[in-house]
């Protein structure tokens, strides 16, 4: 069969359009969606039902939408983490690695204890915060040590230690701080909890239950049901994270600098940057980014370091980063489409559609770097000429 | 029709970027058996026409004929196919493989098994023919820059290219390699095939070129001028617009206080072979050294040690400090500014804008740095005063480095560089790639800052550049100084004895005081 056409792709020599790596991230989403709709229907479901649901379970209300925020707290840090490595070509794939430590080394603040269980709940807080991202740091520290001192490759050394750091934190909850022989330590006081809307809640819940204004208003703007959410502070984390990496990589030196070594690093040490350091720092900065991601998740969420506290949050972080094209303030809302497919994940039948979402929409962002450096032009082809 | 058609004719060829007209109705025409030369400042638009004629841009507007025949080019591919090949300034080799390897490389032949001898022979059987030696064998990384563009050469023939075009073949060169390009040029015409030259460097032009474009900001200004009864000046009035002054004005001074000495220093190239041997000088306030030397007789090494950029043993001090072995920040706050050879490898950042690329030696300082931040609308403003007194042609200083022509980077290093009011400044070919007029610019700069009590160590392969702006010349052979001479008395056949490692007589090492 001749097609009257032929698809020709051309390299682009000229810049591409501002919007277009926009254009192509929101693309490759949207036609993601469209692709699982239509296996969905090849094998006899309904896209169109899966799709409502999809959105009910996740943005229908403030308690889904709740829901869709507490998880993607953790990927919004784990993405700039990602972000801040990749900007300067460091192919950090150990966040989740990093995650797991800084859960552990902001354990340590209850479980050693580091300060009397009595202790008020900032410095608590505060102490657990700063534990994690040292403990992320210092599993950022070793692989870039590595890769700056001996140019030893940063993605197998990120890869391996993610194994390290589960192993890790299992001996520890299994043996160690076993909570009557499960996989996890006892629950945490209540001063080593992130602050949560549904506790707050419960505090004045007199006040609102007793039918006053207050009620009323919350009742009609839909969140009557703010007892039963779960959104924790940690999500402040998250934005006030993505705000300072966005002063970083646009208005500050050490930005510059890693742009810098990204672009060109004989560039970087003809101008007399310290590209050693730079590397090291580098990592232990994305790496206390996923730390913090981790004390986040045990503070915030299941308060006590146990088993399995992340579904994978580390490597999602690696998709968010990217398809947010590295740029903070897109990693927030990337995040929360990723925390959606996983809240989705956990009611949607069959049980495997979320990550399929998830793994055609990787496939998808990838694949649509193609347009970013190639034209794709129709072409007329010869017997179709004829023909007309 | 029964003359012969042109190997190429381009016609009304029209070729824009964002914000500029590269190409204005540009045509041309290469005769078959012919060199034709073309000339034209920087960004002028040389360049941007011939990617477009070997299928890497896409013109506007406009009609190409390749041997009469009508083409439209959507790819190299679609070019080689027609027989045109082009030498590119950067090359495109694969360091880590063969000669015949980088030859046959996204070729069909051979398809499966790579019988690498059997290539090797029609390799050689190609060199044989055009005079183009580089063993078939040898991996590229051990290849001089010359026999890396020999083999981009063979490369195109290999592929069948009738025509080909050179893009500043010569401007990597040293003049014996230049010598020999020039020879196989001729060779090639002589076979039949047609050349397109590029060059800044005019008495090549008048040396190998039949016919002349030239072009000033995308026009053509000169259509296929024959070459006969053109002088240097004549091209030069034809790209500039006016008259060209070829000797700069250099003004006697004593030279100050010491600022860079270089204390029998010993380092090995990157293949690991000693490239300096004892090496000892000394550069002065207000003083311009220079460097001649054969391409590869340590030099560029010399450079590095210098700038902190090669690991070495002896002493180099600037202003009294020891800069050998530190890392480069030491010498930079010593004072250093460095012109580095390589602009595009190690000058320059290629994704980033013109202002980033300005700032790279002083965003650490006020205005620039502030504190942990850095002011960009002071670095914006600086970076367009530089843009207006170095004549950088872009369309902003948000234009990125990549895209910027040869000689307008070379002017944003060079900018950036000259602007730090350095002690000591170490210039390798800094007139490299630029047109007459800015070499005529930069040259003056470089003698303001002699003026202003700067010590210049130049390092040059271009020997009237070196007499026109030294006070002394040091001759440096396999990494040795075989002599250093007074530039005013020096003799030109002496200097090259020197560089080809004969010794010295004794007079002109008095000269060198
Ligand atoms: N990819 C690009 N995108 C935008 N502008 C470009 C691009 N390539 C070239 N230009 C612009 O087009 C103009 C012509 O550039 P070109 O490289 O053809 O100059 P040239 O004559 O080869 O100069 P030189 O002698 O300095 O190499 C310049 O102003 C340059 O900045
Ligand atoms: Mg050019």
């Amino acid at each position: 069969m001749n097609l009257p056409f032929t698809i020709k792709f051309e390299k682009r020599v000229e810049d591409i359009p501002k919007w277009l790596p926009a254009a192509t991230s929101i693309g490759s989403v949207l036609i993601a969606f469209i692709v699982s709709g239509i296996i969905l229907k090849i094998i006899g479901g309904q896209p169109l039902l899966v799709l409502k649901f999809f959105y009910e379970a996740t943005f229908g209300s403030w308690a889904t939408f709740s829901d869709t925020i507490v998880k993607a707290t953790p990927l919004i840090l784990v993405g700039l983490a990602c972000a801040v490595a990749f900007k300067m070509k460091l192919w950090n794939i150990g966040a989740e690695g990093q995650f797991y430590i800084g859960a552990f080394a902001a354990s340590l603040v209850v479980l050693i204890p580091m300060v009397s269980p009595d202790s008020p709940k900032i410095v608590v807080i505060g102490l657990m915060m700063l534990m994690g991202m040292l403990g992320g740091a210092i599993w950022g520290f070793f692989p870039g040590y590595l890769k700056a001192r001996f140019q030893v490759n940063e993605i197998i050394t990120t890869l391996m230690l993610n194994y390290v750091a589960v192993l890790w934190n299992n001996f520890w909850i299994f043996d160690k701080w076993s909570d009557g022989g499960f996989q996890m330590t006892p629950t945490f006081e209540k001063n080593a909890w992130l602050a949560r809307v549904t506790d707050y809640a419960r505090e004045y819940s007199a006040f609102i239950d007793e039918g006053g204004g207050l009620a009323k208003f919350l009742t009609s703007i839909g969140l009557d049901r703010i007892s039963g959410m779960t959104l924790h502070v940690g999500v402040a984390f998250g934005i006030v994270a993505a705000v300072f990496m966005w002063w970083i990589f646009d208005r500050s030196r050490w930005g510059y600098e890693i742009k810098l070594i990204g672009d060109n690093p004989k560039a970087a040490r003809y101008a007399g940057l310290n590209i050693t350091r730079n590397i090291v720092l580098v990592m232990m900065v994305s790496g206390a980014l996923a730390g913090l991601a981790g004390m986040s998740e045990i503070t915030g969420v299941v308060h006590r370091l146990q088993e399995r506290i992340s579904p994978g949050y580390g490597f999602t972080g690696i998709i968010v980063a990217w398809l947010a094209k590295l740029n903070p303030f897109a990693v927030i809302i990337v995040a929360i489409l990723f925390g959606a497919l996983i809240v989705a994940g956990r009611e949607l039948q069959p049980s495997g559609l979320a990550s399929m979402l998830q793994g055609i929409i990787l496939f998808m962002v990838i694949s649509s770097d193609v347009l970013l450096r190639y034209k794709v032009k129709l072409v007329r082809t010869q017997t179709a000429v004829e023909a007309a | 029709m029964s003359e012969t058609p042109y190997a190429v004719e381009m016609k009304d060829i029209v070729i824009r970027f964002p914000g500029v007209l590269a190409n204005d109705h540009v045509n041309l025409t290469l005769k078959q058996g012919e060199i034709h030369a073309l000339l034209g400042e920087n960004g002028a638009g040389k360049s941007t026409l011939m990617n477009a004629l070997a299928g890497l841009y896409k013109p506007a507007s406009g009609i190409m004929r390749v041997f009469g025949e009508t083409v439209n080019f959507n790819s190299p591919k679609d070019a080689i196919a027609r027989g045109i090949g082009m030498v590119h300034q950067h090359f495109m080799l694969v360091p880590t493989q063969t000669v015949t390897e980088n030859i046959l490389l996204g070729l069909n032949e051979p398809r499966f098994f790579m019988k690498l001898a059997e290539y090797d022979q029609k390799i050689l059987a190609l060199q044989d023919q055009f005079g183009l030696r580089v063993d078939p064998t040898a991996k590229v990384w051990q290849l001089s820059v010359g026999e890396q563009q020999r083999v981009e050469i063979l490369k195109t023939l290999y592929r069948g290219a009738q025509i080909l075009i050179m893009d500043e073949p010569t401007a990597v060169l040293a003049p014996q390699e230049i010598d020999e390009l020039m020879k196989t040029m001729r060779s090639m015409v002589d076979q039949g095939k047609s050349i397109i030259f590029i060059s800044h460097k005019l008495h090549e032009v008048t040396a190998v070129a039949d016919r002349v474009t030239v072009l000033r900001k995308g026009k053509v200004t000169a259509e296929g001028h024959s070459m006969e009864g053109l002088t240097k000046r004549d091209l030069a009035r034809l790209m500039v617009g006016r008259g060209v002054i070829f000797a700069v004005e250099k003004k006697p001074q004593e030279p100050g206080d010491v600022v860079l000495s270089v204390k029998d220093v010993e380092a090995e190239n990157d293949k690991g072979v000693p490239a300096l041997r004892k090496l000892s000088l000394e550069v002065r306030a207000g003083e311009i050294l220079g460097i001649a030397a054969i391409a590869g007789n340590g030099q560029s090494e010399l450079a590095e040690v210098v700038t902190g950029l090669r690991p070495c043993t002896g002493s180099v001090k600037i202003n009294g400090k020891e800069v050998a072995n530190k890392p480069p920040i030491v010498a930079i706050k010593q004072g250093m500014a460095h012109v580095p050879e390589d602009r595009t490898g190690v000058g320059s950042a290629p994704n980033m804008t013109i202002t980033e690329n300005t700032i790279m030696k002083c965003y650490r300082e006020n205005p620039i740095g502030n504190g942990w931040s850095i002011n960009f609308t002071n670095a914006r403003q600086r970076a367009r005063t530089l843009k207006e007194k170095y004549d950088i042609l872009a369309p902003s200083v948000r234009t990125m480095a990549r895209k910027l022509s040869g000689g307008n980077l070379q002017k944003v290093i060079l900018a950036r560089e000259i602007s730090a009011q350095p002690q000591l400044m170490v210039a390798v070919q800094p007139t490299r790639g630029l047109d007459v007029g800015a070499i005529e610019s930069i040259q003056t700069l470089l003698l303001e800052q002699r003026e202003a009590g700067t010590a210049v160590l130049l390092i040059s392969e271009e020997m009237e550049e070196l007499l026109a702006l030294s006070d002394r010349i040091a001759v440096i052979s396999d990494g040795r100084i075989m002599g250093i001479v007074d530039a005013d008395k020096a003799d030109i056949n002496e200097i090259g004895l020197m560089m080809t490692g004969t010794a010295v007589p004794a007079k002109s090492m008095e000269a060198a005081g």
